[in-house]
């Protein structure tokens, strides 16, 4: 594993001229669970498809596992979990079996053909997140919560060193969205991943979260809760109730 | 007449050939224009055959070099479009609907200037399968090959971009390399479609047979094999029923392509309220 998990220097990226991002600057050490948090509008999905390489930055840098983003190939070694599947069809005639297996696919060379080897990986991870005894299902038929569960392990099938997560306890009940948060955050403490969580949750994150970036198409704050919770500067952006809400060390 | 005298004719050995290859291809690749919401594109690439086969004819082309001669345009328009959505900034289906009109003017266009032409252009408008000669049988096995070899090698993006893009991209998948894989792999199937149902009916060949399967389907998998079964089917019983009942055949075939749809949709209904 590189030094650095994730570094970005002076950001920028936006659509049809308009910037969503603006000089955004700030690295990830592997192993951080950095919690995304920010206003409507502030960029925060914008700079999870620049990571993933979904969008092209206007300008500055962004270097994924020690590799500039246009150079990446390696893409078993990052796990995608969106807030929900982008036209998702009820009535789509895929198992859950075949959904987590497509996350095999990343980083395979051409032709793509699953092994031996996949088969073993996608039982074992359907088996960790619990979801073995719905393998043969319908992704259709699956509740929200199940169904991004799946949609988890399909993320989690390759075992990533870095994890990103647009939103996706969205659509959740309450009770689902916790232990939803809580198997992410073993995933962060058991296997190391890197975790980019991006939430307007800013009352629960810090519970499991270790570094918090708040943005508003800058940088507004970027480091641990300790340090968020002693910032002076945070007290006067966010109130003293605001900011201890968010840090969650009291 | 028995099923063994009607198989004795050499027309009948390779409309049934022929169509069965044909159907396999679209009701495949149905399945992934249907989910990705892109079954009109089979209506808009035949409109276009419509203008190639005016075009073949304006240079007096017929049946096996014509064959040849309108594949390159039918794949440049397949192109077309969708650079037309990605580039123009316009919706898929009102490239589809800008490139079909085109077409369609097209080959109005020539068969006036032409001052209309000798051949049935019926022929061509509702198919016939049982007109395919033996060169045309050749040229649908060689496609049929490069189709279905291309489906197999890509089977596994074009699962991924069907299922989602976003989701796809994130993967490092190319898709708009696979996209681009899988309108060319349509039109060649929709060019010889055009001699199974013609022009008129290419998108029901396409589309009936894959949203039958779609109605039981269990898997990804299952519901690709249960389409080309159902197409083949469809397609050997059409051609046979029309061929004794004295029917025309592409029309025969989409009526029993939409009676199976029927019977598979009230299976299924029966099924979930058991």
């Amino acid at each position: 594993m590189s030094g650095i998990a994730l570094e970005i220097k002076n950001l920028y990226a936006g659509y049809h001229g308009t910037e969503a991002l603006k000089d955004v600057s700030f690295s990830v050490t592997p192993g951080d669970y950095i919690g995304v948090c920010g206003p409507n509008g502030s960029g925060k999905s914008t700079l999870i498809k620049v990571v993933l390489g979904l969008l092209p930055p206007t300008r500055g840098e962004v270097s994924v596992l020690g590799t500039p983003q246009a150079d990446f190939k390696n893409w078993q070694r990052i796990g995608y979990l969106p807030q929900g599947l982008q036209f998702f069809n009820p009535h789509f005639p895929a198992t859950v079996n075949e959904v987590v297996r497509l996350g095999r696919l990343a980083g395979k060379r051409f032709p793509k053909r699953f092994s031996r080897e996949d088969t073993v990986a996608v039982e074992r991870t359907m088996e960790w997140m619990g979801i073995s005894h719905i393998k043969g299902c319908m992704i259709g038929e699956l509740s929200g919560g199940l169904r991004q569960r799946v949609l988890l392990a399909r993320a989690l099938v390759n075992d990533p060193e870095l994890l990103v997560l647009d939103e996706p306890t969205t659509a959740l009940d309450p009770e689902t969205r916790e232990s939803f948060y809580k198997l992410i955050f073993e995933m962060n403490r058991e296997k190391k991943a890197t975790v980019l969580l991006v939430t307007h949750d800013t009352a629960t994150i810090g519970k499991y979260a270790s570094h918090l970036l708040y943005l508003d198409k800058r940088v507004v704050f970027y480091g641990s809760f300790d340090d968020f919770c002693n910032s002076t500067e945070m007290t006067g952006f966010f109130g003293e109730h605001g900011q201890h809400l968010v840090c969650h060390r009291h | 007449m028995d099923i063994s005298e009607m198989l004795s004719y050499g027309f009948m050995q390779r409309a049934l050939i022929g169509g069965s290859l044909i159907a396999i291809l679209c009701s495949v690749l149905g399945v992934f224009l249907v989910l990705r919401r892109l079954s009109l594109i089979g209506d808009g690439l035949a409109h276009v055959t419509f203008g190639s086969v005016a075009l073949a004819l304006f240079f007096r082309l017929h049946s096996f070099y014509m064959t040849l001669a309108i594949i390159p345009v039918v794949l440049g328009c397949a192109m077309g479009i969708l650079k037309l959505a990605q580039k123009a900034r316009i919706y898929g289906d009102a490239a589809i609907g800008i490139v079909s009109a085109l077409g369609i003017a097209t080959g109005v266009m020539l068969a006036s200037i032409a001052g209309g032409f000798n051949v049935d252009l019926f022929s061509y408008l509702f198919g016939n399968i049982l007109s395919i000669s033996s060169s045309e049988l050749v040229i649908a096995a060689v496609l049929f090959a490069i189709v279905i070899t291309g489906v197999a090698i890509f089977y596994n993006d074009l699962f991924a971009s069907t299922f989602d893009e976003e989701l796809a991209k994130s993967s490092g998948i190319d898709t708009d390399r696979i996209n681009a894989v899988l309108v060319l792999l349509t039109a060649l199937t929709v060019v010889l479609a055009m001699k199974v149902v013609g022009i008129m009916l290419i998108s029901a060949l396409l589309i009936l047979p894959a949203v039958t399967a779609l109605q039981l389907a269990k898997g990804f998998k299952t519901a690709i094999v249960s389409a080309a079964c159902i197409g083949v089917c469809t397609v050997v019983v059409g051609i046979s029923f029309s061929f004794a009942m004295n029917l025309p055949t592409g029309a025969t075939i989409v009526i029993i392509n939409f009676l199976t749809f029927i019977c598979a949709f009230a299976a299924r209904a029966v099924l979930r309220r058991s």
